[in-house]
């Protein structure tokens, strides 16, 4: 006997199960070890796409359409096996933007729209309710035929018994508690549900056991192997035909649009998101998946047929709807056992879906609806609480009881109208809605935020004049005429032939205009205008990939290696180290490993980072990280603005820096230039004491020798006598000139500059050397003297200059065949003289030095007396004045040819040659 | 037999008072007026001492003394660098390259002559 109190026993039994599974699995995962990161877990999960609607409804479709069940998964199954490129783009951009749900992620993508995600979450609450009403249908329709065994009555029609007697509103708060317990125990900041993935995957193995004994019952037990059942049924004109594949031209259509709906659905519904995306922990879980879950599908509908056909054998007349032949058969054959498994089976088919539904639809009512509302209404003062996490547990368990109420209401209000399948199709619809901008926006980066909108309240907007509204008319809840025909009566407005549409079924026709306008709208509007910062930068984060978007070491706590590494770029890797290494100690932590991801650190991080970069910065920088918050061009400005004038700044700095580098470098060079003139004094007076010594040496050494031996000839005498005059005017000569010399590079050298007749001064300077000329019997020439060339010059000077050109010629030139001659001409400009000897000349290397100080040229002297006379500083001098007066100086010499010294001199103005 | 005395300096006047003074001293005397003169006189000469004068053409008396000092026939020569340089670096220079004694310019006749006579003693 199966009494009620068994089968709830049993229901309860089994919830208690799942629970305890779920509950290891949260341990399990809080201590590093989770159950669940392992491929096979993670096509299991997946396996809550398979609801009622497939444990029992496949039965019925197939009962009704023979293989027209197939669609709903082989949808899934091409997406798996021919796209899972998407699933796991999909995986990778949700883990590296933090993404919680469907609505979460198109916000994101569009540059974090709260209107978006809150337009996603209606479209995905009002779209799936039909379909958790088709859970509750589904398990207090079990339930009830359950609990009449051994009698097989259908239960009575929905809204017909009083509501406080109704079973499937006691699913209903059971689930809904049981959801509650399993969804919303923790906050948890990633979304992330491990126990809740453990049990659906469980749940996952014993729909899947729990149909394939009831198929292998109906085979093998009641019929004798599939071979069997299809003779039988192939005996029956009427289930004959529902063997071929379609049996009207537009049946092919509608598989056309159920795969299209299914494919969607199996990646856009909110649960199947949650599963196969926020669920996911390792993205490489993907490519064991895109074969094991269609493994699954495949299994958990190798009976819909034969279960079908036997039912419809078994069951003729239609007394007994196909939707419950799975339990009906096992019950008419009295096998309890199997009949209670089934019940169990359709049981967590019903719960998962609810759960992992209602689980991710209260993420999003709570996340994109609620709370922005909430946060913007200044006088509950929410956006300045400390801790928010009791209100949005609270928020999430008031939505889930809501969902399921609603859920209820639409069961009261419409389940009856439909079959479990085409309430499911209406929910596949609603989110497929979803596909254009998901899609689109993960391959397209043009998308914008007024496109996303356009585009999915077009598809919704005829999403529910085209098939919701329907079905609550078809309901007795709207006027007959809506769908009879047309709103208004319009015919054109006919909610199932709109614009005249007609020759498809329901779906096909809603899906082609709903597609029709939010494919038209999304991209129409989107071309309207250039996507805009935020929306761009999401766009380079969803199309581009991973890869843009720099997907390791995202998933857990990330707080702490987000913001240190962003502190480290700017305070230094090591002093962020350390700040928040103090920062863990504060807190009593062993190590910033330990540092949970809450406000706390976060608002440390900023304080850390204000001192660097500024506050408006610190807070832009740390909510890029903190929230992915995308920034925003006034705090891209004000970061830029910022930064500038650090720049500016240190600039100046720079500037600064250089201007010292540059006063080091003239002092250091002015310094050796001193240390340099330091070395050249030392030199010249070290040169200076030389010269000073040589004559007082021979004039000391004569006037002792004089003076200690008063017997020395007189001859001998009178010749040491005229060595110490000469020697004594050498000295005087010597000192004079290095008198003359100091002051004239002192610049303290007294100058009377007149125009000068430079013809008058050479003849003058000749006269004036004429006896020593003669005493050598050298012979001097000034036949190339041009007259009345005229410079600006002290005329002394000159004269210096030119008794010292001539006086050195003359020490050079030898005694007797000596010759030299002097010249003087005009360019247009300057005055040229010359002195030419015929002495021995100077060598190349010589010509340069004999200007510098105390260089005599040697001349060919190896004899005593041709030692030239002279102190070595007659030539410097003369260089000296004639530079004064802009000219130069300078001397051509063949060794052996003898020299000529030449200077030249700017010519004055207006002389008269 | 008289002692032989090289003298080497490139100022006339030096040279004739020098000469004058070692002849009276009942020296031999050669002259040299540069540094390559000098070294070819020491090597044929042979002279007892050297009166060395430090800046001279071609050859500087610190490198003469240098290659005296290397010449074996005139191992047991004495050395007297003269110089109107009296820095101390250069006393200590031409006392470590060999030089015997070290005089200044101008030098007192006969400090010098006491110099000379004590060396050949």
């Amino acid at each position: 006997m199966l009494a009620g109190w068994v089968i709830v026993l049993a229901s309860f039994g089994y919830l208690g199960i799942l629970f305890a599974i779920a509950w290891y699995a949260d341990r399990r995962a809080d201590a590093g070890r989770s159950l669940i990161s392992n491929p096979l877990v993670y096509a299991l999960s997946l396996g809550v796409y398979c609801t009622t609607w497939t444990f029992y409804g496949s039965v019925g479709r197939a009962a009704a359409s023979g293989i027209g069940f197939l669609p709903i998964y082989l949808g899934p199954t091409l997406l798996f096996a021919l796209a899972g490129f998407i699933l796991q783009k999909m995986i990778r951009v949700a883990k590296a933007n933090r993404i919680t749900s469907i609505a979460d992620f198109v916000a994101s993508r569009y540059g974090k729209s709260q209107l978006l995600g809150g337009l996603v979450t209606v479209i995905a609450v009002i779209g799936v309710i039909p379909y958790i009403a088709l859970q509750l249908k589904a398990v207090s329709n079990s339930f009830a035929i359950l609990a009449s065994y051994p009698e097989i009555i259908m239960p009575a029609k929905a809204g017909a018994v009083p509501v406080i007697q109704d079973s499937a509103l006691y699913v209903a708060m059971i689930l809904a508690a049981f959801t509650i317990l399993f969804g919303t125990r923790h906050l948890d900041a990633t979304e992330r549900h491990e126990g809740m993935v453990a049990a659906i995957a469980v749940e996952s193995v014993v729909k899947l056991v729990a149909f394939l004994a009831a198929g292998v019952f109906v085979v093998w037990g009641i019929n004798d192997g599939i071979g069997d059942v299809f003779a039988k049924a192939a005996a029956v004109p009427d289930l004959a035909r529902g063997l071929t594949a379609a049996g009207a031209p537009a049946s092919y259509g509608a598989w056309g649009t159920l795969i299209f709906l299914a494919l969607f659905a199996s990646l856009l519904l909110p649960r199947q998101f949650q599963i196969a995306v926020v669920e996911n922990v390792d993205v490489n879980h993907v490519s064991r998946a895109i074969w094991m879950f269609p493994l699954y599908l495949f299994l958990i509908n190798l009976f819909v047929l034969p279960v079908a056909l036997a039912g419809l054998l078994h069951f003729p007349g239609g007394g007994v709807d196909a939707d419950t032949f799975v339990l009906t058969l096992p019950m008419a054959h009295q096998e309890e056992a199997l009949a209670l498994l089934v019940y169990i089976g359709g049981l967590s088919a019903a719960t998962g879906m609810v759960i992992v539904e209602t689980i991710a639809l209260s993420t999003m009512v709570c996340n994109d609806l609620v709370m922005p509302a909430l946060l913007r209404l200044p006088i509950l003062g929410l956006a300045t609480r400390a801790d928010l996490s009791g209100l949005l547990l609270d928020i999430r368990r008031w939505s889930i009881a809501i969902i399921l109420g609603l859920g209820y209401l639409y069961f009261r209000v419409a389940g009856e109208a439909y079959a479990l399948v085409s309430i499911g199709l209406i929910s596949f619809a609603a989110v497929a809605q979803f596909a254009p901008v998901v899609i689109g926006g993960l391959c397209w980066k043009g998308g914008t935020r007024e496109g996303a909108l356009a585009g999915l309240a077009a598809g919704f907007l005829l999403w529910t004049y085209t098939l919701l509204l329907p079905s609550f008319a078809k309901s007795g809840w709207l006027p007959d005429g809506f769908i009879a025909q047309g709103l208004f009566g319009i015919e054109l407005l006919h909610p199932q032939r709109l614009l005249g549409l007609s020759g498809l079924d329901e779906i096909t026709h809603c899906l082609v205009w709903s597609m029709l306008a939010n494919l038209g709208a999304y991209i129409g509007v989107s071309l309207k205008r250039v996507p805009n910062v935020r929306e761009a930068r999401q766009a380079t984060l969803f199309v581009g990939g991973a890869e843009a978007a720099g997907v390791s070491g995202w998933r857990g706590g990330a707080g702490v290696a987000d913001l240190l590494p962003l502190a480290g770029r700017f305070l230094g890797s090591e002093r962020a180290q350390e700040a928040f290494d103090r920062h863990a100690r504060q807190r009593g932590l062993k190590s910033i490993q330990e540092l949970p991801a809450d406000t706390r650190l976060v608002s440390f991080a900023e304080t850390l980072l204000a001192g660097a970069i500024g506050s408006a910065s610190a807070r832009a920088m740390v909510a890029s990280v903190v929230t992915e918050e995308p920034l925003g061009i006034d705090e891209v400005m004000n970061i830029l603005d910022e930064a500038s004038q650090i720049r500016a700044y240190s600039h100046e700095l720079e500037q600064k820096s250089l201007e010292l580098r540059r006063a080091t470098a003239e002092l250091r060079e002015a310094n050796s230039r001193l240390l340099e003139l330091d070395r050249m004094k030392d030199d010249f007076i070290s040169t200076v004491t030389h010269e000073l010594r040589t004559p007082l040496t021979s004039i000391r050494a004569f006037s002792e020798m004089l003076h200690e031996d008063p017997k020395i000839d007189l001859a001998q005498r009178s010749r040491f006598l005229g060595i110490i005059v000469s020697e004594t005017v050498r000295l005087s000569r010597l000192i004079n000139q290095i008198l003359d010399l100091a002051k004239l590079e002192s610049g303290r050298a007294e100058w009377t500059v007149t125009a000068v007749d430079v013809a008058e001064v050479i003849h003058e300077a000749a006269d004036s050397l004429t006896a020593l000329f003669a005493e050598k019997r050298v012979r001097l020439e000034l036949d190339r003297c041009e007259a009345g060339l005229s410079v600006m010059a002290d005329r002394d000077r000159l004269m210096q200059v030119m008794v010292n050109l001539l006086s050195n010629a003359l020490k050079f030139v030898p005694a007797e065949s000596g010759r030299v001659t002097v010249g003087a001409s005009g360019t247009t400009s300057e005055v040229l003289v010359d002195v030419t000897d015929n002495g021995p000349g100077i060598q190349l290397e010589d010509q340069d030095l004999i200007f510098d100080k105390f260089r005599q040229g040697a001349g060919t002297a190896d004899v005593l007396t041709d030692k030239p006379q002279g102190t070595g500083l007659g030539l410097p001098i003369s260089r000296q004045i004639i530079e004064y007066f802009h000219g130069r100086l300078w001397v051509e010499s063949t060794p052996g040819a003898g020299a000529r010294f030449v200077f030249t001199l700017p010519r004055q103005a207006g002389d008269n040659a | 037999m008289s002692q032989r005395i090289l003298i080497v300096d490139d100022e006339p006047n030096i040279v004739i008072s020098l000469e004058y003074l070692m002849k009276k001293e009942g020296f031999q005397i050669a002259v040299a007026t540069d540094g390559e003169a000098a070294l070819q006189q020491a090597a044929e000469f042979l002279p007892d001492l050297i009166l060395l004068d430090v800046m001279m053409p071609k050859k500087s008396g610190f490198e003469v003394c240098e290659a005296l000092r290397a010449m074996p026939a005139l191992m047991g020569v004495k050395i007297i660098m003269l110089t109107a340089k009296g820095r101390e670096t250069e006393v200590a220079k031409g006392l470590a390259l060999g030089a015997d004694a070290y005089v200044t310019k101008p030098f007192s006749t006969k400090d010098l002559v006491l110099q000379i006579k004590s060396l050949l003693a």
